[in-house]
Parts: C-alpha cells; structure tokens; sequence
C-alpha cells in the first residue's frame, strides 16, 4: 500500500542523520517557523481549526481548539508533553529521537500562534537519550539564532528549557505534568477551575500539546490545511502512528492515512501472528482502552469513530495483540498492576479500588480465586467507574482510575469462561509465557 | 553553606536559571543530589535541594517520594530495571527479571552488599516494540532473552564499566529494537540516574 508518510518521512529517507540540524534544513526545515513569524495569531489558529488536527496525545481534542481557549492574560506558556509512559506506547520516543527539529519546529510555531516566549518541553525520566536528542537540537537551535532572543533575525524572543521527568505515569495528565513542573508532587488540578489555557503553569495562560501533535504543524503549514485534510482519516484528518507491540512479528511503529482494517494492520502490515497462532484479543488504544477480540472487530476500520462506536477508542495508538497462548487473568492484572502502580493516591476510587482490583485478580491467577470474584471485580469496578459506561463518568479529578476498569470489562464480556477455569481448577490453565529469542 | 563542590554549584545556579520560579529546579536538582550522593538520594541531599530552591526539607522530601526514580535508599552502582508491563510480559520479561534476579543474587527491589547491583521490575518503559526490554542506569536494551540478560550481569559484574551506554549494551546483549535507533552514541550512564544532564546552551537569566 502506498502511504504517503509524514512525520515519519524524514527518518525513513534519511535514517543515518534525520536527527541532525544540517539535515533538518536540507528538507525543508524551518521555513515553516520563518513564515509563521509573518502570520498573526488568528491566522495561525484558523489555519490549524481548519486542518483539523486533534492532539495524539490520547484525547483527541482539536488543537486549534484548544489554542483558541487561550485566556488572554501574559505571560503564556507551552508545555511540550513528551512524558510518554501509557502501556504499549512508543511513538513519541521514535520522534524525539530521530526527528526532534520537526518537533522543536512545532514548538515554535504553536509558541508564536499563543504568544509564548518560553516553553517547556517534559519528557519522561526514562528517556535520557531521547531528552539528550532533544537538548542537542535545542542547542543546535540555539546557536543558529532559532532559539533565544530575536529568533530568525526577528524581534520575537523564545526560550526552550528541556525538562525530565522522574517516572511518574500520572504526569501525561496536563495539570500533574504542570505541577510536577513547578516542582510538585505530580497531581492532577481540578478542571474547573484549572484548565491550562486559564490557569496553567504558574497559574497563567498555558498550551499543553503532545509531541505528535506539534511535529505535524510544519507540515500542515508547509501543504496547507485543505490539503493536511486529505491526506487521512484515522483520526478524522491527517495520519497516525500506530504503536504495535506483543504477538506479532513485525511490532513498530506504523504510520497510517487512510483506515484499514485491524486484520490489514495485524496480518499484513505488522507481519501477521507470532508462530501462526490465533489472534484472541487486542487493546487498540493503550493500556486504558477497553480491548477487542477477533470474532467481533477484526474487520472494523482503524478510525478515532469506529473505535468509539464499538465502545473503545485509538487514545495514544498503542495496539497491543495477544495471541491464543495468553492468559487473560494475567493480561488482565498486569494492566490493572499498572494502574495501581500508578495512581497518584488523590482520590479514594482510584488509589483503594485499583489496588483492590489487581489483589483480587492475583488471587485468581494463584488459584484462590472465588466464584463470586468477578462480581467483585465488577462492583469494585463500579465504585470507580459509575455505571461502567464508556467514555466513563468520572468519580474522580483524573481518568487513570476509570481507565483500569478496561480490563475488568473484557473478562465480563469476553473471558467469563476464563475466570471460572481459573477458580474452578484452582490455578492457571495456561503455560507461562517464555522469552522468545 | 552547601556541601556540594564548586561544579555541583555552578551547575544548580545553572538549572535554576532555566525555569522562571526557582520551586520548578527541585526536580533537576534532585538528580544532581543523587549524582552528589554517590545515585542515591540522602537526606542532606534533599536539605541542599531545599536551601537552593528555598522550601522546607520536608517538602522536597514529598516530592521525592512521589516520583520512582529519586532512589532514597543506597542503590548499586548499576540499576537494572527490568520491565514487566503488559507488552514486555506478553514476550516474556518476567522470565528475564527471574534470570537477573537469579544471575546477580539480587531480589528485585533491592541492592547486593557490594554496592554494585540493584535490581528492579518497573512499568512500561516505552519498549514495547522491542520487548522485552531492560534498562541499566536507564540506558536501554530491547529483545533481551534470559540468556543474554545473565551475560548482562555478568559484564557488569566483571567489566564494571566506568560509563554504561545503550548503543554498546544493545549491540552486546540486546535483540528487536522498537525502531532503528540510527547512529551509534558514546554518552551514557555514570550512575543509577538519567544521563541528562541540562547544561548545553542556555538562554537568558531566569525570568522572576
């Protein structure tokens, strides 16, 4: 299939040096952040309204949205989230490492359309080379005269600090990624009234966008909206990375247009199942995405709408394929493991139900399991997730709580089989996993 | 009086002029504290932090222990990590932490006598395409198998290498990457804590 690549391109034509200054401005780097220091502010967020782009960060919120939320006081600030940590997700890491000035060429784009002298870019603690990429680019940047006062001979000055993080999940929520920036615990704000564009980092005006998210502006800028809405519509316009990761055997990062089916995605351009084995769930969209199984979704199109439809979603793009050899207890505790891991302790559905959830589960794995225990993972559930709709309503400041009810909701629907074999044996039915060489 | 020398100094004044209120360094800092403090984080390191940033000892102290990665008790030289999150266990990382755990002696969460080794399971490390995956001082390895995880410790253990660096460890002990990750790098780890160190070019003085 023939896939026209776009924040990708550069490090597949180019993959020895993408990451360097001198090949960045051999394809075309930087006119972009040149032309945007002629445009005014409402040129820049119609211009970016009009393309389209939501934020790939997992919400999907419409960019030139958001930058037209911008209260109007000064100073502003950006905040580049590159704290990357949902389960299955690496897309982020591929762009920072090898392409960080089409992402510091979208941090200066969205810092002149919100009038922003400095910006923050946050990557997680446990991306040292990543951040290392990052800072080099900045300095690159720097000593350029792209980076500092009067950016590109202009009397626009901008200041880029890197900042890391220090392995807290919870801080990819914008309000604890704020707050961890102002050095903080990393706790969630409540919206209202703490809504970045009112009150952000240092209670002013602030834009959190994802990494994704702003590498895509130079090329929107560069072909233009009309054109950037053509090109795709997994996520309404434009392209996605599809994170791939488990069973297959060609795991990746992948960069879609156009939906195709998950069978398209898993058999033909992830490689097809891992020793030929049968496909028995998938989680489409990270960690906190309710799953797919085969016989209900392989051939649905890989789009934000069909995802919702279907009562899931595309979030951060990661897919994560679990063949027949799976357990689906154990699938499903180290999910709820994660979450429980990290909830940040705010909220009492979250911090007592997620740690009850992933005991309960353990208990089955090991063989203790009860025969009422999925009633009790589901009314455990319950408390954190009221009514255990999708898209959940919230019992709590943040959505980590709710989103480690996925899981529980695909044993429901799906696994009931599952628990029973597992209380009814009194232990797991499946061989464990081995590595693989 | 600060108990860090000259260069330490220097580079906090450094950090502190990144970020537009002082309060936003403690988290930089708090890695120089642990680089200062032979990886790991004593108290009189988070009382240095707190003077420099001007808050209590107690509440650099609360946002230390929110974040896994500000080790407050004695960590070996090398840190592995190994990931046990969902897209790693599916390929087989518990079996790769069992290998370390059993290679070094090292129970996972905790440190041998000599100092050298801690080992860890940690959540996603953002691998998944090249699980299972292990980080030694959060330099990466992608397509581990228990096998080359065992030879891992035991090049620790023997070479000691004074900088440990992913390029170099992935080409020695690792399998499927993720991504192609271009060219080979010679930065790396000194210690149990990120090798970032924030200070190439900076911009103007802080801001308040």
């Amino acid at each position: 299939m023939s896939t026209p690549l776009v924040v990708t391109k550069r490090m597949m034509d180019h993959p020895t040096d993408s990451h360097t200054m001198e090949r960045y401005e051999a394809t075309g780097g930087y006119v972009q952040a040149r032309r945007a220091l002629g445009m005014t502010r409402d040129e820049l967020v119609e211009e970016i309204k009009a393309s389209g782009l939501l934020g790939r960060g997992g919400a999907a919120f419409p960019a030139g949205m958001k930058w037209s939320f911008l209260a109007p006081a000064r100073p502003s600030y950006l905040v580049i989230n590159g704290d990357e940590s949902e389960p299955g997700t690496f897309k982020d890491r591929q762009l920072l490492e090898r392409d960080p000035h089409q992402m510091l060429e979208g941090v200066i784009i969205t810092a002149i359309a919100n009038e922003v002298h400095h910006a923050f870019i946050y990557i997680r603690g446990e991306y040292p080379k990543p951040a290392r990429r990052v800072q080099a680019a900045v300095d690159a940047a720097y000593a350029r005269g792209y980076l500092g006062s009067g950016i590109f001979g202009s009397g626009y000055d901008l200041e880029v600090t890197v900042h890391l993080g220090a392995g807290a999940y919870i801080c990819g929520e914008e309000t604890a990624l704020i707050n961890s920036l102002e050095g903080f615990r990393g706790e969630p704000r409540l919206k209202p009234p703490y809504f970045p564009a009112a009150k952000g980092l240092y209670m002013q005006p602030t834009i959190v966008n994802n990494v994704e998210t702003v590498s895509n502006l130079p090329h929107i800028l560069d072909m233009g909206a009309k054109a950037y809405t053509e090109l795709g519509h997994v996520l309404d316009t434009g392209t996605f990375l599809l994170s791939v990761s488990g069973h297959v055997n060609r795991p990746g990062n992948y960069e879609l247009p156009h939906g195709i089916t998950w069978r398209q995605l898993i058999y033909d351009i992830a490689g097809g199942m891992r020793d030929g084995k049968e496909l028995k769930a998938l989680i489409p969209g990270g960690a906190s995405s309710p799953w797919f199984v085969p016989a209900i979704h392989l051939e649905d199109q890989i789009t934000k709408d069909v995802c919702a439809e279907a009562g899931s979603m595309l979030g951060s793009g990661a897919v994560i394929v679990m063949d027949e050899t799976t357990c689906m207890i154990r699938a499903a505790e180290r999910v709820v493991r994660f979450f429980a891991h990290e909830s940040c302790g705010q909220c009492t559905p979250c911090r007592e139900g997620t740690t009850w959830l992933e005991m309960v589960l353990r208990r089955i794995e090991e063989g203790q399991g009860r025969a009422i225990d999925l009633d009790l993972l589901l009314d455990v559930s319950d408390n954190i997730s009221v009514g255990l709709a999708w898209p959940p309503r919230m019992t709590t400041i943040c959505p980590l709580g709710p989103s480690a009810v996925s899981p529980i909701l695909a044993l429901r629907d799906y696994f009931r089989d599952e628990v029973d074999a597992h209380v009814e044996l009194g232990g797991c039915p499946f061989k464990r996993v081995e590595a693989h060489a | 009086m600060s108990q860090w020398s000259e260069a330490t100094q220097a580079r906090a004044r450094e950090i502190i002029s990144r970020y537009p209120q002082k309060r936003s360094a403690v988290m930089p800092l708090l890695y120089l504290a642990m680089a200062e403090d032979q990886g790991w984080l004593t108290n009189e390191g988070m009382e240095e932090v707190a003077r420099w940033v001007g808050i209590t000892p107690a509440q650099v102290s609360a946002v230390a222990s929110f974040y896994t990665m500000y080790k407050r008790e004695r960590t070996g030289r090398y840190l592995i990590s190994c990931c046990t999150s969902i897209s790693c266990m599916l390929m087989g990382g518990d079996d790769i932490l069992h290998a370390v755990e059993d290679e070094s002696g090292v129970p996972h969460g905790e440190t041998d006598e000599r100092g050298l080794i801690s080992v860890e399971h940690v959540e996603c490390i953002g691998a998944c395409g090249g699980a299972p995956a292990v980080q030694v001082n959060y330099e990466l390895i992608e397509g581990v198998t228990p096998d080359r995880a065992r030879d891992l410790v035991r090049w620790l253990s023997g070479a000691r290498p004074e900088v440990v660096n992913g390029d170099e460890m992935q080409e020695l002990f690792g399998g499927t990457r993720s991504f192609d990750w271009a060219i080979k790098e010679e930065d790396g780890a000194t210690g149990p804590f990120p090798a970032f160190q924030p200070l190439g070019t900076v911009g103007r003085e802080g801001e308040s």
